[in-house]
């Protein structure tokens, strides 16, 4: 058996990953990662009638784009994983119905990006693949419309609310090539510490994160120092602390080198309160800002570590707390 | 018998640290800000009737051309996607006055314009205001109830 300790895959013929493609909407476009994207979309509807349909543009375009990126046809990926946050998520089934490659559809709220990496690669070093297509999605309106409020509605949010990204993100991974690679995945457990609170999605995560950080060290016998830079997907600026203060005794290094995508993805200005949120937070700036920095050489060593918070309105309302997921996924240059 | 929550200990802590780190709302500004500007709503009514009584509308007729005004403006700016812009710091100041009410209506009716006249904006137009109207008439009765038993 491959996995070492509870919950990590550990690669044997590390997955490359082949080529990244991200779209980002207009807000993301206007913030300091705004150069790394390779689109940016001038308004939200992008020529659609509807937002669902706009996001499922967004989606494919990626998608195709990543694709080109690597050379390859749609013919040459032997699965596609993808997932995003609309309900039954359509998104990713409607893309998957156009590009026609054997589709897995996946749920894991905004930690999808990184679930889909880690299963791509288990299904790659496991032999079963040669290329796997891997993406996820969200969009502002589609996202508020579904989980809140309709999005003219004249209401005031919390401090700690987050923003959801409008944007995709699309890797192509492959058996072997050129590039980074993908050397483990921590499968995350759901952690669930009774947080109830909806407009404070990064304290709901946040243990969840802490939880599968904490056990990727352990099983890989790692520390916090063998990265040079360590990110979760999208607790923002407060759930970025709570992750620190809890795992300050057993990995106090993790501090210095730790930052989340909601967090990188807006600026101050951009008065988003806690930062960005959503599948496409995670998947656009990985897919992005960061694969540059590895591909620079500015980081060798990266773990990034897509959160999920896995409640429903339904649960909501129905007085439930959020359980959360965290997946990681380390990566080193090639 | 429900067997005890493992992490109850855990979750006790949790709650403190969030806490700590939770970031106040900021509740003097928010209130000033809904003072202001619902006040601002609220002496613009004022006016409005003050000019249709000037016009030689009765007291009550002036009232309810207010309200006609203000909804429509409301709606108007809801439409433009100006109303929530204002309602992002006025709070409560654009929420309780008359143009909340009609934004709450204004803005599911846009949002679910998408999913068709009748299961769309029909059956969503009331998702806010529904619950106010609810609540606002069983309120009413149990007013008039109680102003009945006593003027008895």
């Amino acid at each position: 058996m491959k996995k070492i300790g509870q919950q990590t895959v550990p690669f044997t013929n590390p997955p490359v990953i082949i080529a990244a493609a991200c779209i980002a909407g207009p807000k993301e476009g206007k913030g300091p990662l705004k150069d790394s994207f390779d689109k940016v979309l001038e308004d939200i509807y992008y020529g659609e009638k509807t937002w669902e349909k706009a996001e499922q543009r967004i989606f494919q375009e990626t998608m195709e784009l990543a694709l080109e990126k690597a050379n390859l046809k749609t013919g040459d990926i032997d699965f596609m994983l993808a997932g995003d946050l609309t309900n039954q998520i359509i998104a990713a089934n409607f893309t998957a119905r156009s590009l026609a490659i054997p589709f897995i559809g996946l749920y894991g709220a905004c930690s999808t990006m990184y679930e889909g990496l880690a299963l791509g690669s288990m299904l790659i070093d496991g032999g079963f693949a040669r290329y796997v297509l891997v993406g996820a999605s969200s969009h502002y309106a589609t996202a508020e419309r579904q989980f809140r409020f309709p999005t003219e509605q004249g209401v005031q949010r919390a401090m700690s609310a987050q923003w959801t990204v409008t944007g995709s993100g699309a890797i192509v991974l492959g058996s072997e090539g050129q590039g980074t690679r993908i050397t483990h995945a921590t499968v995350g457990r759901v952690v669930d510490f009774g947080e109830g609170d909806a407009s404070d999605m990064g304290a709901a995560m946040a243990p969840a994160a802490a939880d599968t950080l904490l056990q990727h060290f352990r099983d890989t016998g790692r520390s916090p120092g063998d990265y040079d830079l360590i990110a979760t997907g999208d607790l923002g600026k407060y759930g970025r602390q709570l992750v620190i203060k809890l795992t300050e005794q057993q990995a106090p290094a993790l501090s210095d080198r730790y930052t989340d995508c909601g967090v990188l993805i807006f600026d101050e200005s951009q008065d988003t309160h806690a930062g960005g949120s959503g599948c496409g937070c995670s998947a656009v700036v990985t897919c992005g800002h960061i694969l540059d920095q590895i591909n620079q050489g500015r980081i060798k060593r990266f773990l990034g570590v897509g959160t999920g918070a896995l409640l429903s309105p339904c649960s909501c309302q129905q007085g439930e707390s959020i359980p959360g997921i965290g997946h990681a996924v380390a990566m080193e240059a090639g | 018998m429900k067997s005890p929550d493992p992490f109850e200990r855990q979750k006790k802590e949790y709650k403190k640290l969030v806490q700590q780190v939770k970031p106040k709302p900021t509740v003097l500004k928010n209130g000033i800000m809904a003072f202001l500007v619902g006040g601002a709503i609220c002496a613009a009514g004022q006016l409005l009737t003050n000019y249709f009584k000037v016009q030689g509308l009765a007291t009550q007729d002036a009232g309810l051309a207010t309200s006609a005004v203000l909804v429509f403006l409301a709606a108007f700016f809801t439409g433009l996607g100006i109303y929530d812009e204002i309602a992002k710091y006025a709070g409560a100041g654009t929420i309780v006055p008359i143009t909340g009410f009609a934004n709450s209506m204004v803005a599911p009716a846009m949002e679910f314009r998408s999913e068709g006249m009748v299961f769309g904006v029909g059956a969503r137009l009331f998702t806010i205001a529904g619950p106010v109207l609810v609540f606002g008439i069983v309120s009413a009765w149990l007013a008039g109830l109680v102003a009945y038993i006593i003027s008895r």
